[in-house]
């Protein structure tokens, strides 16, 4: 009798446990599907108002001027690039730096807690604050805007996402390999860049890629800095074109010819930002072995 | 060739942890050593003084001298030296996990600057060779990671890694203990036939290894030495009361 009632039990639990997994599995599919819906929502919606208005103009002409219908925004797309690229070259090695400082060198200490401290708090200055600082910093002395001040403001942005992916990814890395290194009579600096930095590497570019990718939808702290451009140019040392400046302006204007341009040029600067981060992915995984982890 | 270790009162300690007492030993050129003794007795950390692996842990500090051939290793010269001279294994084969198998054993040349392909091929084929691993992986080496072999195969590439630098000691940390019989018998045999042209220091908690593989055995207890001397007269008819209490099986 007694051992019935607990196979009785048993068999209720069971049950009970196959209720709660398939609970637990809805859940996290109900998640998934709520992370990926507004990118699919946003896309899908881009597409419709956007595509119509994408031609070969849009990627060869710069913008007409007020009444004149037709134009495309490639000085933007090439001004974006340029912005981007000022930025990462910035953001990326400074971010990267920080982030060895922190994981590798600076452990523990006071320096590195401030360094740290920092980061995040900078990670949370609103993005028109480092466009207004930028505009006190670089173009008020220059004495103009410059395509060069907007990629300062980007890069500083970068800056801490970077800096605390790449700590992140090093403290993962087991002691034990750090040790494998040292034992073998490697210096200290040449172990943590040719074994810690490379083990972590994955995870180092995800961050480098997270932070191109939310600096590149940037408008605000570009408005003080680039400024923005209707003509070709590029030069460093003048005002310049970027696409979501572009598309901010458009947006604003009371032109539906201009509405439909800003769909669309919203609609390529998301199609560019995936071939960018996967143009890196793939370039960066070529060199991977079989079973490495 | 391997050269012998001299040390003389040497004690380490980890913050306030006294774990090495005072220790003296003499380990002889060209032959096998074991260090024996329960958990946490101290012998992992005198294995990490003799290649100055102990002092990486910012609250670690060591005294006294270890003499490795004619170098006074805390005097005459800084660790990237002396770990150069004396490879290590350790207890978790620990490969490079994004290095190739050929990487991973030029790994200690490369890093420090060698750059002769015909010589690192060379040094490869002969280290993975006296690792016993070159027949199994020798079609992989530039396509497989370290990380793609089994635990034992793992541990054979880091001692071809240690061996590829051409160290005079080798340092074994309980390198068969998480690995399976047939891996850990791969393992002694290598030992075997690499004393011959190595000093070798290991340490290891399996008896019937130190009695296989050593000519020397120290019993470490508590963080000291209580006995140390041939392998035959330790396991057969040991000086100290403690030893045969451990070694018969009454505590540890």
């Amino acid at each position: 009798m007694g051992v019935d009632r607990v196979r009785d039990e048993h068999k209720l639990k069971a049950r009970l446990r196959s209720v709660i997994d398939g609970a637990a599995t809805g859940l996290a599919i109900l998640a998934t599907v709520l992370v990926v819906a507004p990118l699919v929502a946003i896309f899908v919606y881009l597409v419709y108002k956007g595509a119509s208005s994408l031609n070969l103009d849009f990627f060869t002409k710069v913008p007409k001027p007020v009444g004149e219908s037709g134009g495309g925004m490639a000085n933007a797309i090439v001004g974006s690039a340029l912005l981007l690229g000022v930025g990462s070259l910035l953001g990326i090695p400074v971010g990267i730096g920080g982030g060895i400082y922190l994981a590798e060198f600076g452990r523990g200490t006071k320096l590195a807690n401030a360094v740290r401290f920092t980061a995040d708090v900078l990670n949370g200055v609103p993005s028109i604050v480092m466009g207004i600082a930028i505009y006190a910093l670089i173009v008020v002395p220059q004495g103009h805007f410059s395509a060069f001040s907007g990629g300062v403001a980007l890069g500083i942005m970068m800056i801490p996402t970077v800096t605390r992916t790449t700590e992140e990814m090093l403290l993962m890395v087991p002691n034990a390999v750090r040790e494998a290194a040292l034992a073998l009579g490697v210096p200290n600096w040449r172990s943590v860049l040719s074994i810690t930095v490379k083990t972590a590497s994955p995870g180092i570019i995800t961050g480098c890629m997270l932070a191109f990718a939310r600096v590149a939808g940037e408008t605000a702290p570009l408005i003080f800095t680039a400024l923005g451009n209707t003509f070709w140019s590029v030069n460093l040392n003048r005002e310049i074109a970027a696409l979501p400046l572009q598309i901010y302006v458009y947006a604003l204007s009371p032109y539906d010819d201009w509405h439909r341009l800003a769909w669309a040029g919203a609609l390529v600067l998301i199609i560019l930002i995936v071939l960018a981060v996967s143009l890196v992915r793939y370039v960066t995984s070529r060199g991977v072995l079989k079973g490495a982890s | 060739m391997g050269v012998g270790i001299e040390v003389t009162n040497l004690n380490a300690w980890y913050g306030t942890n006294h774990t090495l007492q005072d220790i003296n030993l003499n380990i002889p050129a060209n032959h096998a050593t074991a260090l024996i003794g329960p958990s946490g007795c101290g012998k992992s950390t005198f294995v990490r003084c003799l290649n100055r692996m102990h002092e990486t842990n910012p609250i670690a500090r060591v005294t006294g001298t270890v003499r490795i051939g004619d170098l006074d290793i805390y005097n005459d010269c800084k660790p990237v030296e002396i770990r150069r001279r004396v490879g290590m294994v350790f207890q978790r084969p620990n490969p490079f996990p994004t290095m190739s198998i050929y990487d991973n054993v030029a790994a200690g040349l490369k890093l420090n600057g060698y750059s002769n392909h015909h010589v690192l091929d060379e040094i490869v084929e002969r280290s993975l060779k006296n690792s016993a691993l070159w027949d199994e992986v020798k079609d992989d080496l530039k396509k497989k990671s370290g990380a793609s072999l089994s635990g034992g195969q793992q541990q054979r590439l880091c001692i071809a890694r240690a061996l590829a630098v051409d160290p005079e000691v080798l340092l074994m940390d309980e390198p068969a203990s998480a690995l399976d019989p047939v891996s850990t018998s791969k393992i002694e045999d290598l030992i075997f036939q690499l004393k011959s042209q190595y000093t070798i220091v290991i340490v290891t908690h399996n008896m019937q290894q130190a009695a296989r593989v050593a000519e020397k055995t120290g019993f470490f207890l508590n963080g000291r030495m209580v006995e140390f001397d041939s392998t035959h007269k330790i396991f057969t008819n040991p000086s100290d009361k403690r030893t045969e209490d451990y070694i018969t099986g009454r505590f540890g």
